[in-house]
């Protein structure tokens, strides 16, 4: 895609980048191209694949296949410090910086200024990392600890700490996540400055409005592949929209049982987190899918994670069946009948070194083990219902759940929580990772559910998931509900709308 | 050096040991409320040759405890000083009294053995995932082992006056092992505050993630910090050897927990990423001033393991109270 560009004014040339990792085709002859003083956009959903395209950039992944070319010549990224021999200077969306050191010794990291005699130079350290500080007017101290700032503080260092240091090529992933509107107007005035310099800079985001504002081009990607570059200016909100759900509608979804019961089984109020979440309200009803939409950090999971008692929440009402319930620790709402089923199931779900009977079993021990007795036929049974109900595919339930495919991990952490009789049923993110096939199952599972009166609430960052199964969606931006979709109005494009800030 | 840049660094001088107070207000105050509680039930306890006796008392502790500092910063832990003690005292040894090797390449051969010792935790811990406290547990007994193989559990005689003097000597009123001390702490200082490799420990321990970012060679630091806890160790074997006339199988049996707790409670953290060698050179005296003082009040050694338990979990216990809020 040159479009007629100079070669000289080209900076960088990324050609059939092809990244494989166990399992996932991440990349799959990517291209992409940057020139001096350009802003270009990276756009695409949740596991696109552009912050792994800008890893194997930066020097954090190797790339398998392809060539880069950075100012007319072929370069081999191997390390980090390769990458930043070749002038690259990466802003990665979640922040690495070194809590319990100093602002100046962030910056500086890896690359200390040194005195004549091999010490670190702290005064000229200390004095260039509060120049810096300054010229983007954040009214911080160079000598404070990093663990002492915000959140959005952090970022701008981490912004600082990329764009200090003569890089010729920036890539900035996902930089206002959690920035003010304030800090944002910096951020552009310092990328403004920047392209002056002829940096190129290489910009990761969801927010359409802000890459209608700086940005000269956008690439597009959709499922590790390259789907087309086009100018800013020459393009439209729903064209890129287009451009990244464009897939195909899967038959696999189906909803099988829809009915509305018009029985409210849950209802939020005003649930806030303080600058997680901000005045969530939504209700459940009986034998309803409500899907939960939105971009990474939107706060869904934060929202579940409230509700079931992982994390305190610090306004708001939860009422379950009309009556008000004060949920302190998940064994709370475990006691009003709510399942959750994690986001990461190998981290917060399942015991992965244990075997099948035991993920099962742990949530209901007390309904067969007493004091000194372990009723082993009742384990055993309840092992054995859900390994055949949900076609768990496992040589026997004795098997370590680790050596499970994903889909079928998943069916047990489903089992885990089916065990304990839910009447609502909280899935987050519930077909990440595994194959089509297995989706299909776990789509089969939630509609048998529904039509036994369960009630779910589905997590999802796919849209065809969501839009097929859910009854209403609620969508998320920036830790609030941005507008609750009857099905009939849901479609990607609306989604997408609201998801990243439209109203 | 003119009078205006002397100024300046007398300056310096005054507000870093003042921050340094503030910094450890904390156990400082506990550390002076030791003592004087002691000397109003002993006042020979502040006698210059009981303080120079304390000093000496802790200095052992603290050669081991200044490197723990940084590999506990680096987020690992070294269990294996004890046992790398009792090593190099037996190398040392063996070399002047069986082998007939001058002083000086014995004691330098000891510490290089107790620097391959490190260097070994800090090569397994650097290139592969085993936990540091597995792969330290281990060497401390193979460590442990070697010394009583090699003199078939025997304690190794040496009896010569200037290997004694290593260990025995004064010069003026100060011991050698404080002088040692001294030297140690000013480069710890120097490697901590002035170096790349410092900042770079409390980068791997505090965000690995981080380090890697920017460029850091991870290996390398967790290899330079265990060696040194290696040669620190040797040079305490060395030092206490030189001290009994004799090498012993059984030196430095437990040292290694001294010298944690010793990082402890000078407020580094467990987890790795934050903490000062100053400090712990605050800890250390605690511990010390602390037998020192039961010692003195003549209370047994069976009741001062149960009073050192308490202090460590009060003091400790205080800290993050104090954290908190």
């Amino acid at each position: 895609m040159k479009r007629g560009v100079n070669v000289s004014e080209q900076l960088l040339e990324m050609s059939k980048i092809t990244k494989r990792f166990p399992g996932v085709h991440a990349l799959k002859g990517v291209d992409f191209s940057l020139r001096k003083g350009e802003v270009h956009a990276l756009l695409g959903e949740n596991g696109a694949g552009k912050s792994t395209l800008m890893k194997v950039l930066g020097g954090i992944y190797q790339l398998n296949e392809g060539s880069i070319t950075i100012g007319g010549n072929k370069v081999d990224i191997k390390d980090v410090n390769d990458a930043k021999e070749n002038g690259v200077s990466i802003i990665h969306q979640e922040i690495v910086l070194v809590p319990y050191l100093t602002i100046a010794e962030n910056i500086f990291l890896g690359k200390e200024p040194l005195k004549k005699s091999g010490f670190i130079d702290m005064d000229s350290m200390i004095k260039q990392a509060q120049t810096f500080i300054d010229n983007f007017d954040l009214g911080l101290h160079a000598k404070m600890l990093v663990s002492d700032l915000t959140v959005a503080q952090q970022q701008m260092i981490e912004i600082i700490k990329a764009v200090s240091f003569n890089s010729e090529i920036i890539v900035m992933d996902e930089p206002t996540s959690s920035l003010t509107d304030k800090e944002v107007d910096f951020l552009f005035k310092t990328i403004k400055q920047l392209k002056e310099q002829n940096v190129g800079i290489v910009y990761i985001s969801h927010r359409m409005n802000e890459l209608f504002e700086v940005t000269d081009r956008i690439t597009v990607m959709r499922d590790g592949e390259y789907i087309d570059t086009v100018n800013t200016n020459e393009t439209t909100n729903n064209e890129l929209i287009s451009m990244m759900v464009g897939r195909d509608m899967n038959q696999m979804y189906e909803r099988t049982y829809v009915k509305k019961s018009g029985q409210t089984i849950l209802s939020v109020q005003g649930l806030t987190r303080k600058g997680v979440i901000n005045d969530v309200s939504f209700s459940l009803e009986k034998g309803e899918i409500l899907g939960f939409s939105g971009l990474v950090g939107a706060g869904r999971s934060e929202v579940m994670k409230c509700i079931f008692g992982i994390d305190e929440y610090d306004e708001g009402e939860i009422f379950v069946n009309g009556k008000k319930v004060n949920i302190n620790v998940p064994n709370d709402a475990i006691s009003h009948g709510i399942a959750y089923v994690p986001e990461n199931r190998k981290e917060e779900g399942l015991f992965l070194i244990k075997p099948v009977d035991y993920n099962i079993t742990i949530k209901i021990l007390h309904q067969f083990m007493s004091m000194f007795q372990v009723n082993k036929r009742y384990e055993d049974e309840q092992a054995d219902y859900y390994i055949k109900e949900l076609s768990i595919k496992t040589p026997n339930k004795d098997q370590i759940v680790n050596n499970l495919s994903g889909g079928n991990q998943q069916k047990v952490l489903f089992s885990k929580w089916l065990a304990t009789k839910p009447n609502i049923l909280i899935l987050d993110e519930p077909t990440r990772g595994v194959d089509v096939g297995a989706k299909s199952e776990i789509y089969t599972i939630m509609n048998q559910l529904v039509e036994e009166g369960v009630s779910i609430i589905m997590v999802s960052s796919e849209l065809p998931e969501i839009i097929n199964m859910s009854d209403r969606v609620a969508v998320m931006y920036k830790g609030s509900i941005q507008k609750v979709l009857e099905k009939e109005a849901m479609d990607q494009e609306t989604i997408m709308y609201y998801a990243t800030g439209g109203n | 050096m003119s009078n205006t840049t002397y100024d300046n660094f007398f300056i310096k001088l005054t507000n870093a040991f003042l921050q340094y107070l503030r910094e450890n207000r904390g156990i400082l105050i506990g550390l002076v409320v030791l003592c004087i509680i002691i000397s109003l039930m002993n006042p020979d306890f502040l006698s210059t040759n009981n303080i120079m006796n304390v000093l000496r008392q802790t200095s052992t502790n603290m050669y081991l405890a200044i490197a723990m500092t940084m590999v506990i910063i680096l987020g690992g832990i070294d269990l294996s000083v004890g046992s790398i003690i009792a090593v190099t005292g037996v190398v040392t040894t063996m070399l002047i009294a069986v082998a007939g090797f001058p002083i000086w390449l014995a004691v330098a051969l000891g510490i290089f053995v107790g620097m391959l010792f490190g260097s070994f935790n800090g090569y397994v811990s650097a290139t592969t995932i085993i936990p540091p406290f597995i792969i330290t547990l281990a060497t401390m007994n193979i460590a442990r082992g070697a010394a009583y193989v090699v003199t078939d559990g025997k304690p190794v005689r040496v009896m010569d006056d200037s290997f004694n003097f290593i260990g025995s000597g004064y010069i003026g009123p100060v011991p050698m092992q404080v002088i040692y001390l001294l030297f140690f702490l000013i480069i710890a200082y120097i490697i901590m505050n002035k170096t790349k490799l410092g900042r770079y420990m409390y980068a791997v321990g505090g965000n690995s993630e981080a380090a890697k970012f920017s460029g850091i060679n991870i290996k390398k630091v967790k290899l330079f910090a265990y060696t040194f806890s290696g040669f620190m160790a040797g040079v305490a074997g060395v030092v206490l050897s030189a001290r009994m006339f004799s090498g012993q199988p059984t030196a430095g049996d437990m040292a290694e927990l001294d010298a944690i707790a010793a990082v402890v409670l000078g407020g580094t953290s467990m987890t790795g990423g934050r903490g000062k060698i100053g400090g712990t050179v605050i800890g250390a005296l605690i511990i010390g001033v602390l037998s020192n003082g039961l010692n003195l009040m003549g209370v047994s050694s069976f009741w001062q393991y149960i009073v050192k338990g308490v202090v460590i979990l009060v003091a400790v216990y205080a800290d993050v109270f104090k954290k908190k809020n």
